[in-house]
């Protein structure tokens, strides 16, 4: 098809998507449609993922973010009672500054990265590092330190979270 | 290239939804979309890294992500307990009335 | 046990710590005896180290100890350096500082800073332990700056006393001129050598000119000029008098004024090659000499008389070290550290019976009541005229021996101060204690003598200064000169006497004469006929009066260099300091105030602001790391 390979036909349409969706995250107005256009970036990435023959991230990614993380944000939202569309909104010159702004980034990130020669490091297309069993090796071998402290963290954070969270006892 | 793309084109793709995820930080007052814009910016990074894990056939760069996902669950619980504070108390979560740093 | 020398200045450091950590919380007597012991811990090491270095062949040990500064072409290294020069200085410095260290245990004792004084005493230890151990000229200019830092602490140590304080300012201002110059020294040592290392300086300082070394030579005459007491920078000394009367006799008269000395012999093959310096440290010297010895002439104050007498003596030392008589110079020094340590404590111990009274004048027939004290004092004082077989005649001697040699003149000078010298000592001998009482009633009812820790250190000096001459008994008497065989390798380039015997027998015969005449002219005027010197109001001829205050010289200085320093200082504060430093400082503040106004605005406290001033921050950080 057009000379491409499925692969980058997938590549192409996730990219797309993806681009179209975070955009609409950012300029939908109603902070539900928000959340719900991000669900969808996640998935799109997830896609990339499983692109990159990273099973075990694609999975991780759409259980933690789109399951958990992205209901959570939904969550206090219903609870602010924000699904509003007449929310406050900045004023023009500030969305054009912040559009420059963003422009001028972009300019110089993808200015770098024109310069740069095309790496051509030819992968054996089936990489297997992206594996449960092989990602289990490395973590629980070579990382096993920082993941016991990541699940110290993640405990502080809960037990951090319920601390502000909790109404204050008078 | 990986699987047939080009690294770069996975450049291109982060820098893409990196600097969405900034415009949203600058363009908007809700403080939740600006935690989801953060959060967007994080996976734009997380993307490149797989990309270049696998392009190194490195599993170090898919650990980090790992990690990064840890640290962002601990952060969305964290900050979305502070902003249901702050909600609570002010009854606003908008950014341009918060404006208390300047105090 | 050489290789232990690094332990020597140790003591005395480990004593200052202890004691000024915590000696406000010790009682006196611990503290005294750590700081004694701390001494006397160094004294037998060095004993030790002394005598084996006497038995072994090679005379010359470094230690490397670390390595001090790194940087470049300038490695300097912390070596300390053992060889007959630097070992004698460290029995004259521990053990005369044993002694004062148990002196000032007696002496100080109803003092309510006893632990402040013996923390500054082992202070001073330390760095003229330094001083004379360091194998290069910034070592020895650390323990140069040590000291003189320490002097500063004793003159002052009464720092309630704003008079007190001044001396203690002047003597540290006047050391500072001498500093400059040693320190320019130094400088020009390294640039020209590239090395501070005496062992590679003097190896190399044949290869250099004779005009560079001659500028070597003053610029580290000029620093011994400050140490030293020399004209024009002796001021200070008989103002130094303020301080605790022991440490006078350690710091003011035995060890650190004799730094200059000492670093002049060790840097000898600069003054033997360049001869205009060494006639410059000679004609320094002998003036010097000659000036202090009139001034202390006229003085009546115990302890400035001796003060006078230390910068004529130590003329007299720079007066043999322009004449080449390195070994003699030591010598004197050796002797001179005895026997006027001896006369400091012995005015110490005077002071201390008449209750703190200092004015010869109101002192007088002393020697039944405190008989130690006068036995002791008059033994030194007849080391000090130069009467044989004391060990001053032999150091005094060898020294005008060798400026006979060398210049008549200067011989001349050297033996009028070396009479004046009887005849002031003797005065101050037959006005304290001879005659009748002149003080108060309650003075002559307190008088008693000094408690043992006093009189113990009196009389092992006094043992000293009549014994001390047989480290140099002269050659011609065929006896073994222990003093200059022993300093052989540090003289580099030596010049024997020349002089026959039968000279060097009238010479010896001349000066006992002259000491014996015009100690019999004191004897005539003080004993017989009961003068007593006049009071201050008193109507003196012009001469006496001239010389009674010191021949103005602090007065000229004041007049010719404090003045219009002054002025220039004055006119320097309302253009310079005013206008233009303070111009400039407020400027600035104004500066930064203006924009700190115009800046604050851009705190509006709204986060989407500051987000994307951060954004744009990164664009450009970026750019910059691209671009550049």
């Amino acid at each position: 098809m057009l000379g491409y390979t499925i692969t980058q036909w997938l590549f192409g349409i996730l990219s797309f998507l993806s681009i179209m969706f975070g955009l609409m995250v950012v300029f939908s107005r109603n902070p539900v449609n928000s959340v719900l256009y991000l669900v969808m970036t996640f998935f799109c990435i997830a896609g990339h993922y499983l692109l990159l023959n990273s099973q075990f991230l694609a999975i991780v990614h759409i259980v933690v973010y789109a399951g958990a993380i992205m209901v959570l944000f939904l969550f206090v939202i219903m609870l602010m009672d924000l699904n509003q569309d007449n929310e406050p909104q900045k004023t023009w010159l500030t969305k054009i500054i912040a559009g420059i702004a963003g422009g001028l980034m972009l300019f110089v990130l993808v200015g770098s990265l024109k310069g740069s020669e095309q790496l051509g490091i030819a992968q054996n297309g089936s990489s297997q590092i992206g594996t449960v069993k092989n990602l289990g090796k490395v973590l629980f071998s070579e990382f096993l330190f920082p993941f016991e402290i990541a699940s110290i963290l993640l405990l502080a954070a809960l037990v951090g979270s319920i601390m502000i969270g909790k109404k204050e006892i008078k | 290239m990986i699987n047939g793309i080009s690294i770069n084109y996975y450049l291109l793709l982060s820098a893409v939804l990196f600097i969405i995820g900034a415009v949203g930080v600058m363009a908007r007052r809700n403080s939740i979309i600006i935690f989801m814009c953060i959060e967007l910016m994080l996976n734009a990074v997380n993307l490149l890294l797989v990309a270049f894990s696998t392009l190194h056939a490195d599993a170090n760069g898919q650990v980090f992500v790992f990690f990064i996902m840890a640290v962002a669950a601990a952060e969305v619980a964290v900050g979305l307990a502070i902003l249901s504070m702050i909600y609570r108390n002010v009854k606003t979560i908008d950014t341009d009335v918060l404006s208390n740093l300047k105090n | 046990m050489i290789k232990l020398i690094g332990l020597v200045p140790l003591f005395p450091l480990i004593g200052f710590l202890i004691n000024g950590f915590f000696g406000k919380k010790m009682s006196k007597g611990l503290s005294g005896i750590i700081a004694s012991v701390s001494i006397l811990a160094s004294f037998v090491l060095s004993v030790l180290i002394f005598v084996e270095l006497n038995g072994s062949e090679n005379k010359s040990h470094i230690v490397n100890l670390f390595s001090w500064i790194n940087s470049g072409s300038l490695i300097i290294p912390f070596e300390l350096l053992v060889d007959p020069l630097s070992s004698l200085f460290l029995l004259i410095i521990t053990g005369i500082g044993f002694l004062i260290h148990v002196y000032s245990t007696g002496y100080m004792h109803d003092d309510e800073g006893f632990s402040r004084f013996f923390t500054y005493l082992n202070l001073f230890i330390f760095f003229m332990l330094l001083l004379v151990l360091g194998n290069n000229y910034l070592i020895m200019f650390v323990g140069w700056e040590g000291v003189g830092l320490c002097s500063y602490l004793l003159i002052g140590f009464w720092f309630k006393n704003t008079a007190y304080n001044n001396a203690a300012r002047k003597a540290f201002v006047m050391n500072r001129i001498g500093d400059l110059g040693f320190l320019l020294g130094i400088i020009l040592v390294f640039v020209t050598f590239g090395s501070i290392s005496y062992n590679e300086i003097f190896a190399k300082a044949g290869t250099v000119s004779t005009s560079t070394i001659t500028c070597i030579a003053l610029l580290l005459f000029v620093g011994a000029m400050g140490k030293s007491a020399q004209i024009p920078l002796y001021t200070w000394l008989p103002d130094a008098m303020a301080g605790p009367t022991p440490v006078s006799a350690l710091i003011h008269a035995a060890t650190m004024v004799t730094a200059g000395i000492y670093m002049i012999v060790r840097s000898n093959i600069f003054y033997s090659i360049s001869e205009v310096a060494a006639d410059t440290v000679a004609i320094v010297g002998v003036i010097t000499a000659l000036f202090a010895a009139t001034i202390g002439l006229f003085q009546n104050d115990i302890k400035k008389i001796l003060a006078y007498s230390t910068v004529s003596q130590l003329g007299l030392m720079f007066l043999g070290l322009g004449v080449g008589a390195y070994s003699s110079s030591v010598f004197h020094v050796t002797t001179h550290a005895f026997f006027k340590a001896l006369l400091f404590l012995g005015a110490g111990s005077v002071i201390h019976a008449m209750g703190g009274e200092q004015d010869i004048r109101k002192m007088g027939g002393l020697s039944g009541k405190i008989k130690i004290t006068f036995i002791t004092m008059m033994l030194g004082t007849i080391a000090i005229s130069g009467l044989p077989p004391f060990s001053g005649f032999f150091s005094k001697d060898e020294i005008l021996a060798h400026t006979y040699e060398h210049n008549k003149v200067l011989w001349i000078l050297g033996m009028i101060t070396s009479m004046l010298t009887a005849f002031y000592v003797f005065r101050l001998i037959f006005l304290t204690f001879f005659g009748k009482f002149r003080g108060t009633h309650e003075q002559e009812h307190h008088l008693h003598e000094s408690p043992p820790s006093m009189t113990f250190p009196l009389i092992v000096l006094a043992i000293l200064s009549v014994v001390g001459g047989a480290l140099g008994l002269p050659e011609f008497w065929h006896m073994p000169n222990w003093m200059a065989n022993n300093l052989e390798t540090v003289i580099i380039r030596k010049n024997p006497s020349t002089l026959s015997h039968d000279t060097e027998w009238s010479l010896m015969i001349i000066a006992v004469l002259g000491a014996a005449a015009t100690i019999y002219a004191a004897y005539a005027i003080y004993r017989q006929r009961h003068i007593i010197p006049l009071n201050e109001g008193d109507k003196m001829p012009a001469l006496q009066k001239t010389i009674y205050n010191k021949y103005y010289v602090d007065e000229i200085y004041d007049a010719v260099i404090r003045k219009p320093l002054d002025i220039l200082s004055e006119a320097f504060h309302k253009f310079f300091d005013i206008q233009i430093i303070d111009g400039l400082v407020n400027g600035v503040g104004a500066a930064v105030k203006g924009l700190g106004s115009g800046i604050r605005l851009i705190q509006t406290g709204n986060i989407g602001f500051y987000i994307i001033s951060m954004v744009i921050g990164i664009v450009f950080i970026l750019l910059l790391t691209f671009l550049i």
